[in-house]
């Protein structure tokens, strides 16, 4: 009978040494036919559609307020042809001594009329139909509340002597209404955004925890042959990281198939407002991060699954 | 004088159950020395496995003390837990093998995990694979072996890291004679060249007589008899351990 040989020596320290081998020997063989990866694809592709449309929304509300935010119209209501032309006259006098008007406009009748005609046909006259006059006013920047009042004042001190009123409307304010709108569908954006992630995160903790179950009696052996937690953990990381990189790469593919179809359909209506929501570099490079930050965040939920796991062993 | 060897594994009173069931083990007391051949006995249901879970640090008793290489087991954190294990070799009843790996990365499982160089690794399991007759089968994985052949790369695992306890459960159960007397020379030659000091449980009665100083430990219905004390107190000194001796890569040829 031949002698046994006796290995040799090993050394008995808890160092990190080749785990990244002894990991990837183990790691159970990712099942990229199975569901996860495609789960996790689905929620990305709908975080993105919903960031592009988030940050679309943003930018456009952002236009829409650069260009009003520092003009307001003024209207002059005056029945009479005449005395209408006289305080308009006036009111663009007063408005252009006024320190934080930059620019007077005073709309010309014509472009009155041809705004009105779809409504009231091609042949209102301001004779038939009185129509206010209306000036466009351009600020140095966007006015305050008290601002608006003083260049009201100022209206009102300069129409007084010829019996008229003006009313000041500052853009920013009857547009209001459409900024909520544009900020409350930020903000449904951003819910939809966590409830994905939330949704991403509890199937990743699903298949970890399920990975763990399937493959506990390895773990077993692992932990009684002196492996540590932080090796099994990295051996189910692998795991996470493949079958998450690849359902994220699939589902950032099928969220820019849907941006560029959606982009098709936006272009067609030849619309400023909507031009005006274009997505920037910067807008591009955080939907490109959403598969990064997808991967982080099922890699940290299997790396916690995994840890709670562990703690309930010996 | 004859210097007293330090104790290795000591159990003081230690108690074990399963949930609230009765006790599987009761009061047992015991002190494993180092170089030292114990045989663990019983009928089936005496708490032999229950017994081997304590040792191998798969269980947590429910009292009693248990110290391991001068450390108190029961208030070490399991975080620290590997650091021991990886100080004992084990032969599980059920192999324990996984079952995606090819035996050679089964046997090598213990080196990789403590860190070994990769060098290292396939020299010292070609070599046990070799000696336990599967070299031939090192790509075979577990399913597509024999009982024997799989309990052959268990042990070849268990032994792999030259560990300072070696806790076999039932090793030769599934191997013919022939093999099962090879395979307990290799304990022998692993306790009396290396120090390793080595507890088999088993039923067979005849594997009890082929190692002479060996120490039997019987287990009775949780109960651990021991008459004459031999197992409180060091057995009488024989050749010298060689547990912390350079490496050699043959024990020469084995009794």
């Amino acid at each position: 009978m031949s002698a046994p040989p006796v290995p040799e020596e090993v050394g008995q320290e808890l160092g990190l040494g080749p785990v990244k081998e002894v990991t990837t020997i183990l790691a159970p063989p990712a099942r990229l036919s199975g569901p996860i990866p495609w789960v996790i694809a689905i929620l990305i592709a709908l975080v993105v559609i919903a960031a592009a449309g988030g940050l679309s929304l943003r930018n456009l509300a952002d236009n829409a307020r650069a260009d009003l935010a520092d003009a307001v119209t003024v209207q002059i209501i005056e029945a009479g042809l005449d005395d209408r032309t006289a305080q308009t006259e006036a009111a663009a006098t007063a408005l252009g001594a006024h320190p934080l008007v930059t620019s007077v406009r005073v709309v010309p009748e014509t472009e009155l009329q041809a705004l009105l005609e779809p409504w009231l046909g091609v042949s209102v006259a301001s004779d038939n139909v009185p129509i206010p006059a209306l000036i466009d006013v351009e600020l140095s920047r966007s006015a305050s509340t008290d601002e608006l009042a003083q260049l009201q004042s100022a209206l009102d001190t300069a129409l007084e002597p010829l019996g008229g009123e003006a009313r000041v409307d500052a853009q920013s304010q009857w547009l209001r209404p459409v900024y909520d709108a544009l900020s409350a569908l930020q903000y449904l954006a951003l819910a939809l955004i966590t409830l994905v992630s939330i949704a991403t995160a509890s199937a990743v903790w699903l298949a970890a925890r399920n990975a763990f179950i399937n493959h506990r009696e390895t773990v077993e052996i692992v932990h009684l042959l002196g492996g540590t937690d932080a090796q099994v953990t990295r051996i189910f990381e692998r795991s996470v990281l493949r079958e998450a990189a690849f359902g994220a790469v699939i589902g950032l593919l099928v969220g820019l198939a849907a941006l560029w179809l959606l982009g098709q359909q936006f272009a067609s209506l030849d619309s400023g407002m909507v031009s005006s929501g274009g997505l920037a570099l910067t807008d591009w490079l955080i939907i490109a991060a959403i598969p990064v930050g997808g991967v982080m965040l099922a890699l940290i939920t299997g790396r916690i699954t995994i840890g709670y796991a562990l703690r309930s062993m010996l | 004088m004859t210097e007293r060897p330090s104790e290795i594994v000591k159990f003081d009173n230690v108690g074990l159950r399963y949930g609230t069931d009765a006790e599987v083990l009761s009061d047992v007391s015991f002190t494993l020395f180092p170089g030292s051949f114990y045989f663990l006995t019983g009928a089936s249901g005496a708490g032999k496995t229950s017994l081997l879970k304590l040792l191998y640090l798969a269980q947590r008793p429910s009292r009693g003390s248990i110290r391991m290489f001068g450390k108190d087991m029961i208030t070490l954190p399991r975080g620290r837990l590997p650091d021991f294990r990886r100080r004992l070799g084990v032969v599980f009843q059920n192999f324990r093998l996984v079952q995606h790996l090819s035996a050679f990365d089964n046997v090598a499982l213990p080196l990789r995990l403590a860190g070994t160089d990769e060098a290292k690794v396939q020299r010292s399991v070609g070599d046990m694979l070799e000696w336990v007759g599967l070299s031939h089968r090192m790509h075979a994985i577990p399913e597509t072996m024999s009982g024997g052949e799989q309990q052959r790369v268990a042990i070849a695992r268990a032994v792999i890291a030259r560990p300072q306890v070696l806790i076999a459960d039932e090793p030769t159960g599934n191997v013919d004679p022939e093999m099962a007397l090879k395979l307990l020379r290799l304990f022998e030659a692993l306790n009396h060249r290396v120090g390793t000091t080595v507890i088999v449980a088993t039923h067979d009665v005849h594997l009890l007589k082929k190692v002479p100083d060996s120490l039997i430990m019987r287990l009775n219905k949780g109960r651990l008899s021991d008459p004459t004390g031999a197992l409180r107190y060091p057995p009488a000194p024989k050749s010298k351990p060689a547990a912390t001796g350079s490496r050699t890569d043959s024990l020469g040829a084995a009794k």
